[in-house]
């Protein structure tokens, strides 16, 4: 068996601060098998968003950051290897998406330029028409109907769907094996929402590109992930397939979160327990939805 | 004969921006009723701030009426009317003045509108926090130093000091985590019930609609398209925007997932 896109084991993350050392991650192990749509799904302050940093390598040159476990990208440890190396994963191998599409995109250069610079990370020697060609078929693929026009624009000028649909084609632009999608779409309107959901799950399909999906929205989880873990202050409490955590949500925490969500088909707004130590309970694991064996701890 | 609460007869806003003319409202007229929950939804750009902030008196409408109890709001309103009408908006980080303690905000509610004797306004402030489900001691800290959710109910606390009528709530819960807006939502409710109050809520999220408010009014761009008791505007939508609207949110259960693929058909079908 080939090893998973992305494996985590025992992963603690702590801060030195004033106060002395603030841990937020207490040891957490998760995998992405290839061509696999899994979501880490939690509050504000769950540590879901530290987890993408460090998997793209971007919190490990923080002075104050304290890391330890395990991080294996298609087999190969993450701590073994230089900064330089992660840098070079990073927009080819592995890209992420980030919630507000129109501030990650720069507004003084056009969407062409942007393209051509993430297409040189794969490709340095790619020139700027080379690029364009590229870029407008990607375009396409995102369902966008004049790619020359989109080309040609600055983020200012499009709206947050179509900014949005630029974002999922670049970052997908070097086919990487490993897409992180951090909160994608929290920031637009449903119906845009809805759509590019779907087009970015159609593509990332097509694709067989695994996805780390990172999310607060437990409907939006449900919709796209294969596969679910529940994360509740640095510890994950419940994983499994999608269909069978939302059918049977067996951590409390779980449930909690599950029972606070307003269902379109009424029944008014539960009675919620401010913070329960029942949350704390241990792992759920699935049936047949448990960690990878045979790895070396 | 009596007067809605508050009525809206063709009210239009028009924006002059960069020498073009935006219509952001355009002829919209609708009546809310003392203590209900009217949820105005739609996506960005579809008016429903611009309606908020004319209720609000934030800018005047361009054309039309908006009265309240039965005599028209002037464009510039006195005390009485901002008084009456409240809001609490979306991030309260950003609505409280972050140099002012909890207490000195709520104090300044209370002072500019006069309410009650001045000796007891300190000890009033204690009892909104309470009120909100907060601790009395809150009074002494910074909106800094509260979470989110404790900052929301800090925001609702201040509208009502200065005992409002009509609260107008723009997306107040759309920041907040789902367990924290499950119970800042319930606040709300109950706060309804037992101060008597009318909200005005406006959203884009349907799920906590369904599950607040007693009429929904759909917008989009800038027209009043439906307009509808929430049980019915669930069972059965009549405008295609609506029906695109409940479908597109994301369902936690089965049985949402059937409802919202039941009202897609009859889209299909329309269409």
């Amino acid at each position: 068996m080939s090893a998973p896109t992305l494996l985590i084991r025992d992963l603690r993350l702590g801060f030195r601060g004033y106060s002395g050392l603030v841990e937020v991650l207490h040891g957490i192990s998760l995998h992405v098998a290839k061509g696999e749509r899994v979501a880490l799904v939690g509050e504000s302050g769950s540590g879901k968003s530290v987890t993408a940093r460090i998997v793209l390598g971007l919190l490990q040159n923080l002075k104050s950051a304290r890391i330890s476990g395990r991080v294996e990208f298609e087999g190969r440890d993450l701590s073994r290897l230089s900064g330089r190396e992660r840098h070079a994963l990073r927009g080819t191998r592995m890209s992420m998406i980030f919630q507000d599409p129109t501030s990650s995109l720069n507004p003084v250069y056009t969407i062409a330029t942007q393209f051509h610079e993430v297409l040189k990370r794969a490709e340095p020697r790619l020139d700027l028409a080379g690029a364009r060609r590229r870029a407008a078929v990607a375009l396409a693929d995102v369902a966008i109907t004049e790619p020359e026009r989109v080309l040609d624009s600055y983020s200012f000028q499009l709206s947050g769907g179509m900014n949005q649909r630029v974002m999922i084609a670049m970052a997908l632009a070097n086919e990487p094996s490993l897409l992180i999608a951090d909160e994608p779409g929290t920031a637009l309107d449903v119906t845009v929402q809805a759509q590019t959901l779907g087009l970015m799950r159609d593509l990332v399909a097509r694709h067989g590109t695994s996805v780390l999906f990172i999310s607060h929205n437990l409907g939006v989880v449900r919709e796209f992930a294969d596969r679910v873990y529940v994360i509740y202050k640095g510890r994950i409490a419940e994983q499994g397939p999608t269909a069978a955590l939302f059918e049977d949500p067996r951590h409390p925490y779980t449930r909690a979160l599950l029972s606070a969500v307003p269902r379109i088909t009424g029944g008014g707004i539960p009675e919620i327990e401010d913070a329960s130590e029942s949350y704390f309970a241990p792992l759920v694991v699935h049936e047949g939805y448990g960690e990878p064996e045979g790895v070396r701890p | 004969m009596t007067h809605p609460f508050l009525s809206l007869r063709d009210v239009s806003k028009t924006f002059h921006t960069g020498g073009r003319e935006v219509r952001a409202v355009d002829g919209v007229s609708f009546d809310v009723e003392e203590g209900e929950c009217l949820a105005i939804v739609g996506e960005s750009g579809s008016g429903k701030s611009t309606v908020a902030n004319m209720i609000l008196g934030i800018y005047p409408q361009t054309l039309g009426e908006i009265a309240f109890k039965g005599s028209a709001l002037p464009a510039r309103r006195d005390l009485a009317h901002r008084r009456a009408i409240q809001l609490v908006q979306q991030n309260p980080l950003s609505s409280l003045n972050p140099r002012r303690s909890i207490g000195a905000s709520l104090r300044l509610a209370l002072d500019v509108h006069e309410i009650g004797e001045r000796a007891g306004r300190a000890e009033r402030t204690g009892q909104l926090l309470e009120e909100v489900g907060l601790p009395a001691s809150f009074r002494t800290r910074s909106p800094a130093a509260l979470s989110g959710g404790q900052r929301q109910r800090v925001a609702i606390a201040r509208a009502l000091a200065c005992q409002s009528e009509l609260v107008v709530l723009d997306e107040p819960t759309s920041a907040l985590d789902v367990l924290v807006q499950a119970r800042v939502l319930k606040l709300l409710n109950d706060l309804r019930g037992k101060r008597g109050l009318t909200y005005i809520f406006i959203t884009h999220d349907l799920s906590v609609v369904r599950n607040v408010a007693t009429r929904v009014a759909v917008f989009e761009k800038g027209r009043l398209v439906e307009l509808s008791p929430t049980e019915t505007i669930f069972a059965d939508p009549k405008h295609p925007y609506t029906r695109r609207l409940i479908g597109a949110v994301p369902v936690v259960t089965a049985e949402e997932a059937e409802l919202r693929d039941r009202l897609m058909e009859k889209t299909d079908a329309s269409a």
